[in-house]
């Protein structure tokens, strides 16, 4: 099985902790990961913004770099979503359709293609897991609280299988950060309150670390945390799961 | 063109290929097998703010009424008559001279367990706005004329030729003021139930 | 005209109103959740209903001519409106007609749409809303900010000056009890004195030539019964094949609502009462093209419950004003633009695509994926934020080459200036009430060449 490893803009840029800790973890686990050095972005941030007609490059870079993997495995929910959406190609349409059936996020790909079931890791710390909406009511990583149907968290499992992890409960388990791509420049207002509210309901339930499968959520939330120099951090769910030695605190 | 020509054809244009319905047939064999019907309903009604009160006839019913004096009741029900001074079976009458009836004890066709709701046609209502425009509002129905959801409720409905009827669901309510809920909106301000149990 | 985002600035000036607001609307979503986790098959449900719909927009035309043969056969008086214009020039015939310048009317949304109070006024004629959230806003001279709670803006202190100024009510008398009691009272003479009543329609069967009005107050059947001239307005995607089908409807629509089983009064109307005229007024007012769009012609299946805007985190944040057309919310936002994509064309970014809106929707109508098809299309038809047009081209032409996207990407210095976080606004909007993100010493790419390269 070769995996490849797409690791989006801005967690390349900014957050390269979690894109190591994803490479480590999959390779733990005894997956073959090819990392195409060409790659750049899904081409999300134009798409969302009504300009999905300027993506075409970012798809045929995207189809050229990952067409020839068996699965392509993304730290971000929200960036494969895109891809399972959204992905075309005019030169290439049967490659695209190839992609956006094995592209998989992290925990799905833990989940229902590796099927682990133990993690040798230990992160003995209350932590709030943020359901971000494009994994949990896209990609159904995660029951929906809208919905009349059993329970069950893909990312939730596999944090429980980390000694030390205590899942704290929020009073609202699925409610949007508020992010949204330019939303949360667009709409400054609305955007800055969702993520204030956010922040806080983990606050209030006693969480030390905001952990979530998109950094993109949690770039906002840390945004928000460091603002109001909250001692409570970001940790995308990644270095947990891989065991990261103690973030430095 | 007239409109409504217009209108048609812009629809027949736009519309999209034609799209069977679903066979509802499946949810109205789910409504048969339910038990319990008559637990069910009075606890949806308390819910909803009525109040349920078993009686096993009509003569026993009378027990329950409170009336003020001199205050005006309309029925539906012949064997009421006795019950106030100013009782008179409803009739059609003009819906403008209702607006002082204190109390107003119709028959129902049959209730719905799962939301408590009654089904009364007009025939039942003598005056469309009586059941609305009472102070406080009386239904009579039989346990034996519960049925389990809407999917049976329907069932009961079919060939019924009203000019009007309605579901009714409880008193009149509100909670527009910040989601505080008040009973007595613009119609009754009370709903009781007479379930008669034999 | 201010847009979506600036007025959401404006109501979010005052965070504990806003706070409250937001709690006030979660708490119906609750309500909400409770009552459909009780029907163990809800989402068989969902789909029944969205099947119904489906049907129903498959085959309009048939259902139209259908309902108005019924209709008229039960005595009821049928007209056609091709837009707002018409519709409003229909009721004003018939109360011209009749002489009558007052009139009751319940909860329509269609009304609001065609903005008929105003025109009505402007004739003459003054009309009095009935429901009580609609008579407040009503006396404020503020349209309804929601399609199922109108006043859900206001606390109880404002509509008690209201009331105080307009009905007499008692200064700082903020009780709900007693205001909604001065309301009934005030409303009782109303109804006693109008001879003509409008009523909006929840469903319309064609099977039967009869329509069903839902309300929790009694208002529209207190209008109604005592009027001489009843019309009820209605868009034409209010129609559903058989009576039968109401079965499903009146299950889904309350509980998707407000929570509760089912609205206290669920009417149908089939004939006039003797001596009665009863008129139905079907409008159309840009639904047929909407149904010829076909990614957006499922928007046609909503029934108004309002489920949309409760749980969407931006409309609790936001409030329904923001949206600045009749139907605000998730639903309003994939409506509007289709009767005027300039002035709506805010609208459809007005969200963060979460999808929760999507989920409660009782006929599973789309709309988190509408409002992205939206956004397609409001950019192409040369509609969208200029400014942030010349910022996607470069980022566009930035991701599509690595080399670029590299050279730019040295220690973030181009992420920093343009990732969507902080296109389009040289004063940086992320920075008002956020921090920026520490720009790490290598990019990913950067250690893999050195690590495993």
């Amino acid at each position: 099985m070769k995996v490849g490893l797409f690791i989006p803009c801005y967690v390349d840029q900014f957050y390269p902790n979690a894109a190591i800790a994803t490479l480590e973890l999959l390779e733990k686990l005894g997956v073959e990961v090819g990392y195409p050095a060409q790659q750049t972005c899904c081409g999300q941030p134009m798409a969302n913004s009504g300009y999905e007609h300027l993506t075409g490059g970012c798809n045929d870079l995207f189809v050229d770099n990952f067409a020839g993997f068996d699965y392509i495995v993304s730290p971000s929910g929200s960036c494969a979503l895109h891809i399972k959406e959204h992905l075309h190609s005019h030169d290439n349409e049967q490659a695209a359709t190839g992609i956006r059936k094995k592209i998989y996020e992290l925990t799905e790909f833990l989940t229902d293609v590796l099927k682990v079931e133990k993690l040798d890791a230990k992160f003995p710390h209350r932590v709030g897991l943020h359901q971000s909406c494009h994994g949990q009511r896209g990609l159904k990583l995660a029951q929906m609280t809208e919905l009349t149907a059993s329970p069950y968290s893909k990312p939730g499992g596999l944090l429980n299988m980390v000694e030390g992890v205590e899942l704290i409960p929020l009073t609202r388990s699925d409610e949007c950060c508020g992010f949204g791509g330019t939303f949360c420049v667009a709409e400054e207002a609305v955007s800055a309150k969702m993520g204030k509210d956010r922040v806080a309901d983990h606050i209030q339930n006693g969480a030390e670390y905001i952990t979530a499968a998109d950094l993109s959520c949690l770039m906002h939330m840390e945004g928000i945390l460091k603002r109001q120099k909250s001692g409570v951090k970001v940790i995308h769910i990644a270095e947990i799961l891989n065991g990261v030695k103690e973030p430095v605190a | 063109m007239t409109t409504r020509d217009k209108i048609l054809a812009d629809v027949r244009r736009n519309q999209p290929p034609l799209v069977a319905a679903p066979d509802l047939a499946v949810w109205e064999a789910k409504a048969q097998a339910k038990a319990s019907l008559l637990e069910t309903f009075a606890t949806v009604a308390g819910n909803v703010g009525s109040r349920v009160v078993l009686v096993d006839s009509i003569a026993d019913l009378k027990s329950h009424l409170i009336i003020p004096p001199d205050s005006r009741v309309l029925t539906s029900l012949p064997q009421l008559l006795d019950i106030a001074k100013d009782a008179a079976l409803f009739a059609n009458n003009a819906p403008h001279e209702m607006e002082n009836v204190e109390l107003a004890i119709l028959q129902a066709e049959f209730g719905v367990a799962e939301n408590s709701a009654l089904w009364v046609t007009e025939k039942q209502m003598g005056t469309r706005v009586l059941p609305f425009i009472c102070q406080h509002l009386a239904l009579v129905v039989k346990s034996a004329d519960i049925v389990p959801d809407m999917h049976a409720a329907y069932l009961r409905t079919q060939g019924s030729d009203h000019g009007f009827a309605a579901f009714i669901a409880g008193p009149s309510k509100t909670a527009d003021i910040e989601q505080s809920l008040v009973l007595g909106a613009h119609g009754p301000r009370s709903l009781v139930i007479f379930v008669l149990t034999s | 005209m201010k847009n979506h985002a600036e007025l959401s600035e404006v109501f979010n000036k005052d965070e504990q109103r806003v706070n409250w607001h937001d709690e006030t609307l979660w708490f119906v979503r609750q309500k909400r959740d409770k009552a459909t986790h009780q029907i163990p098959d809800w989402e068989e449900l969902r789909e029944a209903a969205s099947q119904i719909k489906h049907n129903v927009l498959s085959d309009l035309g048939n259902y139209l001519e259908q309902f108005e043969k019924n209709a008229v056969n039960n005595g009821i008086r049928v007209h056609w409106a091709v837009d707002a214009q018409e519709h409003n020039k229909i009721v004003h015939s018939i109360l011209k007609r009749h002489g009558i310048s007052q009139m009751v009317k319940s909860k329509s949304m269609l009304t609001e749409e065609c903005h008929l109070n105003h025109y009505l006024e402007d004739k003459g004629i003054n009309v009095v809303d009935s429901d009580l959230g609609e008579l407040i806003v009503q006396l404020a001279k503020e349209p309804p900010s929601h399609i199922v709670l109108p006043c859900i803006h206001k606390k109880k202190e404002e509509i008690g000056d209201i009331f105080h100024e307009h009905l007499g009510s008692a200064k700082g008398e903020a009780d709900p009890q007693i205001l909604t009691e001065t309301a009934r009272i005030h409303l009782r003479n109303t109804f006693l004195s109008r001879r003509a009543a409008l009523t909006g329609v929840n469903f319309a069967v064609a099977e039967t030539g009869e329509f069903v009005v839902c309300t929790n107050e009694g208002n529209a059947d207190m209008g109604a019964h005592l009027s001489d001239v009843h019309i009820a307005s209605m868009g034409i995607e209010k129609l559903i094949p058989k009576r039968k089908d109401l079965g499903v409807f009146l299950r889904l629509l309350t509980r998707s609502a407000t929570g509760q089983p089912i609205t206290t009064y669920s009417s149908h109307f089939k004939r006039p009462r003797p001596g009665q005229e009863m008129h139905i007024i079907l409008v159309d007012n840009g639904r047929s093209v909407q149904l010829g769009r076909e990614d957006f012609r499922n928007s046609l299946k909503c029934i108004r419950c309002g489920a949309c805007m409760n749980t969407c985190p931006v409309y609790r944040r936001s409030g329904g004003h923001s949206y600045h057309t009749a139907v605000a919310g998730p639903i309003g936002s994939i409506l509007a633009p289709n009767l005027d994509m300039k002035q709506y064309a805010d609208l459809p970014f007005a969200s963060t695509l979460c999808g929760s809106c999507s989920n409660v929707c009782p006929v599973k109508i789309d709309i988190h994926e509408q409002l992205y098809k939206w956004r397609q299309v409001i950019v192409k038809e040369g509609y969208g934020d200029k400014k942030k047009a010349a910022a996607m081209q470069a980022m566009a032409y930035t991701l599509s080459s690595p080399k670029v996207y590299r050279l730019a990407g040295k220690a973030g210095r181009w992420v920093m200036k343009h990732t969507p976080f902080a296109v389009n606004n040289p004063l940086n909007p992320w920075y008002k009430q956020r921090d920026m993100p520490e720009a790490p010493k290598e990019s990913f790419g950067e250690w893999y060449a050195k690590n495993r390269g």
